[in-house]
């Protein structure tokens, strides 16, 4: 099993060199593109192009580069915002990615608990009318659009009924960091993590309730119903156990793409300067640097994330860990 | 027989219907038999005779929906069909105890063979995890599998089939059930295996006094084990006895096709062993007669009407030949 750790430790290692290489090329290497005048940004004075060129390396080859890009990046952490007026790239994420961090955390844990208890409930009175309630909340759970729960959120929690007694202790828009004041940081989220699970409860619910409906009608599951075991002990023990593999993979997707930037939409609505908000801001005035910076930092967290994911999978299932399946 | 006396279980007329494009078609039709104490009956009949269904309903575990089960199944004087899921759940694993075909399936794929078999002991008795523990290591050594502290610890696909198979009839076993249904224990493993595993079925009733009903389409395995044999044809019986008579003097034509399609041990073997034509029909176009008539060589008018199941010596048939006089030939077949 430790072999099996490290050899994963190693590939991830190994994966996170070849996705810096291609965001480096993708970025820096596009043929017909001068990335000298990209990152210096719109305007810029010859003098800032002849610095940059100098700094980055650009009149060298490309490994060169490569390099110097890498050093800037986690080395000496001095990758500079042209656009910005000079604001260094890398602190800015890494105080953009505990808010993140913290918003999809919460959020994960909403969405598990609820669709575990939701998916559950639906399997175990499979056909019944709290089945069908059950799931079609779910599929309104889909359906509803992520930006438009936050606002009627919003709404509801910030204006609206603020003032009475429902509401009064939503506090304003905004992050309050854990470490200054738990209590805050958690009214803070609260409404957030609610809106960004919501989504996800229905997705959730609804594949494991279609997993444990599967599982069902496999051997062992009539074997654990031979042995005498209650319905509640063979659903949980045995099915929801078993389906719980399928679960992690899903989970080890959605929770990495959302800590990589895609709670976007949650983190603009709420006002939550996380790394998602912090890339759409990028985007939008070409700020190169903080784009190739937020880039490289989700994709460091999807890999690492989806290590943990099958670190996860050793543990709950025996078959992986003798590297069977 | 003094088992008969009081048999262990008693089913009568049972019948079990399921919903097949609107109508109940009757998957098994009035089946009856008996099993002593220490009896080891063997049903055999193809795929879809119902044997499985048998034993499915016999351990309540049928739950197809608008399944109908009728007639009588009696454990112990106690009725089963009817029985409510609640008091089924005391019976299982306990009273009633049943092994699979596929050991490879049929334990939970995440959990250690031990974990499942000290499952099933503490789920009926008020037992410390470490004397459930005890009992799964005596239990797994007794069905001879080798250093069974080991194998309690080791997951499912970590052993091989002989193995699997052999924990899951110390699983079976760990609360000393009186039955135990064992629904082709044998056909997912290779010959030599095979005979070990019935080998320890047969000294099951010795060791434990288990009375087993063994489900198998092996006309060799009922030779090798069982007390009395039951042919199950299309969900009817077409014949029942003790296992000598039945192989010596099969009364029903399919009994002696079954028994043609077995290789020769003594004499010329035949280039190509007989086979049935045909297949058995799906239980909605079950004619109205005798349902074996569609493969019958001997198939006549009198076949149009469904033979009741007659007693001729000590066998039991549901064939118009022996009434007719016509029995079959004897086969010159010891077991």
């Amino acid at each position: 099993m430790a072999m099996a750790i490290l050899r994963r430790l190693g590939q991830t290692l190994f994966v996170l060199f070849g996705i810096s290489v291609l965001v480096f090329l993708v970025f820096f290497a596009t043929p017909g593109a001068d990335p000298t005048a990209r990152i210096a940004g719109r305007n810029a004075s010859p003098q800032t192009i002849a610095r940059v060129r100098v700094e980055y390396g650009f009149d060298r080859p490309l490994p060169v580069q490569y390099v110097r890009m890498m050093e800037k990046l986690f080395v000496t952490r001095d990758l500079t915002s042209y656009v910005n007026r000079g604001e260094k790239v890398v602190p800015e994420v890494f105080q953009a990615a505990p808010v993140t961090v913290s918003l999809v955390t919460g959020a994960a844990a909403i969405w598990v608990l609820a669709a575990v208890a939701m998916g559950t409930l639906a399997a175990a009175l499979r056909g019944t009318w709290v089945d069908r309630g059950l799931m079609m909340l779910g599929l309104v759970g889909i359906s509803i659009p992520v930006f438009w729960l936050g606002q009627v959120a919003n709404l509801l929690t910030q204006s609206r009924y603020h003032d009475s007694w429902l509401f009064s202790w939503v506090p304003g828009l905004g992050y309050v960091p854990f470490t200054q004041d738990p209590l805050g940081w958690f009214r803070a989220l609260v409404i957030p993590w609610i809106t960004l699970a919501v989504l996800f409860v229905g997705i959730y619910s609804r594949v494991l309730r279609a997993d444990l409906v599967a599982v069902r009608g496999e051997d062992f599951m009539r074997t654990a119903r031979a042995k005498g075991l209650s319905p509640a002990r063979v659903l949980l023990f045995h099915g929801l156990r078993t389906s719980m593999i399928t679960f992690v993979s899903l989970f080890g997707l959605d929770f990495a793409q959302l800590v990589g930037g895609g709670a976007l939409l949650t983190e603009v609505v709420f006002g939550l300067q996380g790394v998602g908000r912090l890339t759409y801001q990028a985007l939008g005035n070409l700020d190169l640097p903080l784009i190739m910076a937020t880039v490289m930092y989700s994709a460091v967290f999807v890999v690492i994330a989806n290590a943990v994911v099958d670190m996860l999978y050793l543990l709950l299932d025996p078959r992986v860990r003798d590297g069977r399946a | 027989m003094d088992a008969d006396a009081t048999p262990l279980l008693a089913v009568r007329d049972l019948t079990i219907a399921l919903p097949v494009g609107g109508r109940m078609v009757n998957i098994i039709d009035s089946v009856s038999f008996t099993l002593g104490a220490r009896e080891i009956l063997g049903i055999v009949g193809e795929s879809g005779s119902g044997k499985s269904m048998t034993a499915l309903a016999l351990m309540g575990l049928i739950d197809a929906p608008g399944a109908r089960i009728t007639g009588s199944a009696r454990f112990k004087g106690r009725e089963l069909v009817g029985l409510p899921q609640r008091a089924f759940r005391t019976l299982r694993g306990r009273e009633i105890a049943m092994i699979f075909q596929d050991p490879m399936t049929a334990f939970t794929p995440v959990y250690t063979v031990g974990w499942q078999i000290d499952e099933q002991i503490r789920a009926h008795g008020r037992v410390t995890r470490k004397d459930a523990r005890a009992r799964t290591i005596r239990l797994l050594g007794d069905m001879g599998v080798p250093d069974p502290a080991r194998v309690a610890d080791r997951y499912p696909h970590q052993l091989s089939g002989g193995l699997r198979q052999r924990a899951m009839i110390a699983m079976a076993l760990s609360c000393n059930p009186s039955l135990l249904i064992a629904d082709e224990p044998t056909t997912a493993l290779d010959v030599t295996v095979q005979a070990q595993i019935l080998d320890l079925l047969r000294r099951l009733r010795r060791e434990y006094g288990s009375s087993v009903l063994l489900i198998t389409h092996d006309m060799g395995v009922v030779a090798e084990t069982c007390d009395r044999t039951m042919v199950l044809y299309s969900g009817t019986i077409a014949e029942r006895g003790p296992t000598g008579a039945v192989f010596a003097r099969p009364g029903h034509p399919y009994t002696a096709a079954l028994l043609d399609s077995i290789p020769p041990l003594h004499g010329a073997r035949p280039a190509r062993l007989p086979s049935i034509p045909g297949s058995p029909p799906a239980p909605a176009d079950r004619p109205a007669g005798c349902p074996f008539t569609p493969r019958c060589a001997y198939a006549h008018d009198a076949c149009a009407v469904r033979p009741p199941l007659l007693p001729r010596g000590v066998q039991d048939i549901a064939c118009v030949l022996p009434a007719e006089g016509r029995d079959l030939p004897a086969r010159c077949v010891t077991v």
